[in-house]
């Protein structure tokens, strides 16, 4: 049977993975003597090598961002599948897409699952926190062992659209376009709140064991759960929740038990998140990035202005919002765009109408593709005309 | 509205920045910025049109001009424009104000309520006038503020707003003598350039 991938998919592909042996120097004031990072990437670098495209990915994701990796049983393609493939808004005939697991991540990259060279034990709780800033400074060097020495745009939404953010900040000349979606200039003391709830999960469950549960072999299934759910409902909207679950009862009836079955619809598909999370990701990964998350904060290397941070960026930027996110609301983005504004940039700003909370960055909602197709087509006949 | 872009753009100054309030599909923008190479954002409400300036490359915010102008500076652009917009908005003095602060000059043009047409069709008829500036019906407009020129320059006076210049334009769209005779009568759409001292 020949592979029967849908036609604007990327079809099948394969991670790699890239070994620095160079240290890398972190803001923490720690260094990593050395690291790997796994990586993907679809579509083809022209040869002026101006057609590169970095997906910057969220809190729980990673760098299996489109295709498959098995032919004979599918599954789920990448996290971000609906947006990149030939014709679709990130179209891969056009751009040559990258996405890397970040370090700190638990699916490949150099992170507190891998092992300790100092000690041949995993590096667990004695993993650096990491920040974005160092995230953009290690995609660099993939960017720089790729061969790609502007990128034509650097996308994300969520981490993912700080990263964006942070790429146009640290690295002026090697961004062309910005796109930063459902973002924040920095965490409130709501945001931050909710990663303290999720932090705290995890470390009062029991098998946490101060971040060594490896050695012991067990992992904070309980807390890494209770963290998903929270998040999760952080994830979606009031009324979103409404419309997929109203108050629906799994047994058509309320049993009255003092045992906490789930008996309503949104309860049963929290734990099923919860579940499934804790199967596919790491809790001390979870902690870092809940940090990495917390930590972000451009304004704080120029006096506190937003703006001024701004002022040697050389890319034009795409903001995206989404009405229902109250996670990152609208009211966040267009402080971006303000400080955009004030710094004399380049920046369009769309916000999406949208009842998916926050999750809306990940969904084909038909504007917000539409916004992306249209921005990225001119991007793309950007650097067609340079190249010609 | 190609007259209209065009006599616009003679009046504002090569490499000037600029804010367009309701900028529609963005074509003023576009066609200042091949023009007179003027860099700016337009403000629109529209998704439809926020698109077509996002796919022409236009700097589009897609914000609701009622919502007032608090993310921009004082004096930070060097033109605010409003094309046929002033009749659609509720807080018309509001953002007259909002114009003049951000924008060292403003720029507004509007369809004129005292044209001929518009005046026959009630004085014979008795009925709203519809008109090519003015297409709707009373009752799905969305111009809700229907002035004459004469009724704009006496809120100027009042609220020492001055007109720098003014064009008006007849039924063809073309600032002939008619229009500079009789303005407020034989003018269709009038164009003005504002400041404040």
């Amino acid at each position: 049977m020949p592979p029967t991938f849908p036609p604007d998919s990327v079809g099948l592909v394969t991670p790699q993975t890239a070994h620095f042996d160079e240290p890398l120097a972190l803001d923490c004031g720690r260094t990593l003597a050395e690291y790997e990072m796994v990586y993907e990437t679809y579509g083809t670098l022209n040869a002026d090598r101006s057609n590169a495209v970095l997906i910057c990915h969220a809190l729980s994701g990673d760098h299996h961002v489109a295709g498959y990796y098995d032919e004979d049983d599918p599954g789920k393609p990448g996290w971000w599948d609906n947006c990149i493939g030939p014709g679709k808004p990130i179209d891969t005939r056009a751009f040559f897409v990258v996405c890397c697991n970040n370090l700190g991540g638990c699916k490949g990259s150099t992170g507190p699952t891998a092992i300790n060279p100092e000690n041949r034990k995993p590096y667990g709780p004695d993993f650096p926190i990491v920040t974005v800033k160092d995230w953009v400074r290690s995609q660099a060097r993939l960017a720089d062992r790729l061969g790609v020495t502007q990128w034509a745009a650097v996308i994300g939404g969520s981490l993912g659209g700080m990263q964006a953010m942070q790429w146009a900040i640290t690295f002026p000349d090697r961004v062309r376009h910005s796109l930063v979606i459902a973002a924040a200039p920095r965490l409130s003391a709501q945001n931050i709140a909710f990663n303290e709830v999720a932090r705290q999960a995890i470390l009062s469950d029991p098998d946490f064991h101060h971040g060594h549960y490896y050695e012991f072999g067990v992992v904070p299934r309980r807390g890494l759960m209770l963290a998903r759910m929270l998040g999760h409902i952080t994830y979606l909207s009031d009324e979103g929740m409404r419309a997929k679950f109203g108050r629906e009862l799994r047994e058509g009836k309320m049993n009255f038990n003092f045992n906490f079955d789930t008996e309503f619809q949104v309860e049963s598909y929290l734990r099923h998140q919860g579940h499934a999370f804790v199967d596919r990701f790491d809790a001390n990964t979870y902690l870092l990035i809940t940090k990495t998350l917390d930590y972000f904060d451009p304004a704080a290397d120029f006096d506190e202005d937003f703006s001024a941070a701004f002022h040697r960026t050389q890319a034009h930027f795409l903001v995206i919002a989404f009405t229902s996110d109250w996670r990152f609301a609208p009211a966040r983005s267009r402080e971006i765009v303000r400080a955009l504004v004030r710094a004399g940039r380049e920046v369009s700003y769309a916000e999406v109408p949208s009842e998916y909370g926050h999750d809306a960055f990940l969904m084909p909602i038909p504007l917000y593709h539409e916004a992306l197709r249209s921005y990225l087509a001119r991007v793309a006949r950007e650097v067609n005309s340079d190249a010609a | 509205m190609r007259p209209e872009l065009e006599l616009i753009s003679e009046w504002i100054r090569p490499g000037a920045r600029v804010l367009d309030l309701g900028c529609g599909d963005g074509a003023l923008l576009a066609y200042l910025r091949e023009h007179r190479q003027v860099g700016g954002y337009g403000l629109e409400i529209d998704q439809a049109n926020v698109l077509q300036c996002i796919q022409s490359g236009v700097n589009v915010i897609h914000a609701d001009l009622e919502a007032g102008l608090a993310d921009f500076g004082d004096s930070s652009f060097d033109y605010v424009i409003m094309t046929q917009t002033l009749q659609a908005v509720r807080q018309t003095e509001a953002l007259l104000d909002e114009m003049l602060r951000v924008g060292r000059q403003g720029i507004v043009t509007f369809p004129n309520f005292g044209f001929w047409r518009c005046r026959m069709q009630i004085a014979l008829h008795g009925l709203m006038p519809v008109v090519k500036t003015l297409p709707y019906q009373w009752y799905d407009t969305p111009n809700i503020h229907l002035f004459t020129l004469r009724d704009f320059e006496q809120l100027c006076r009042r609220k020492r707003i001055d007109i720098l210049q003014r064009t008006v334009l007849d039924h063809a769209h073309r600032p002939r003598l008619g229009p500079r005779l009789w303005p407020n009568l034989l003018g269709e759409i009038a164009l003005y350039r504002l400041g404040r001292a």
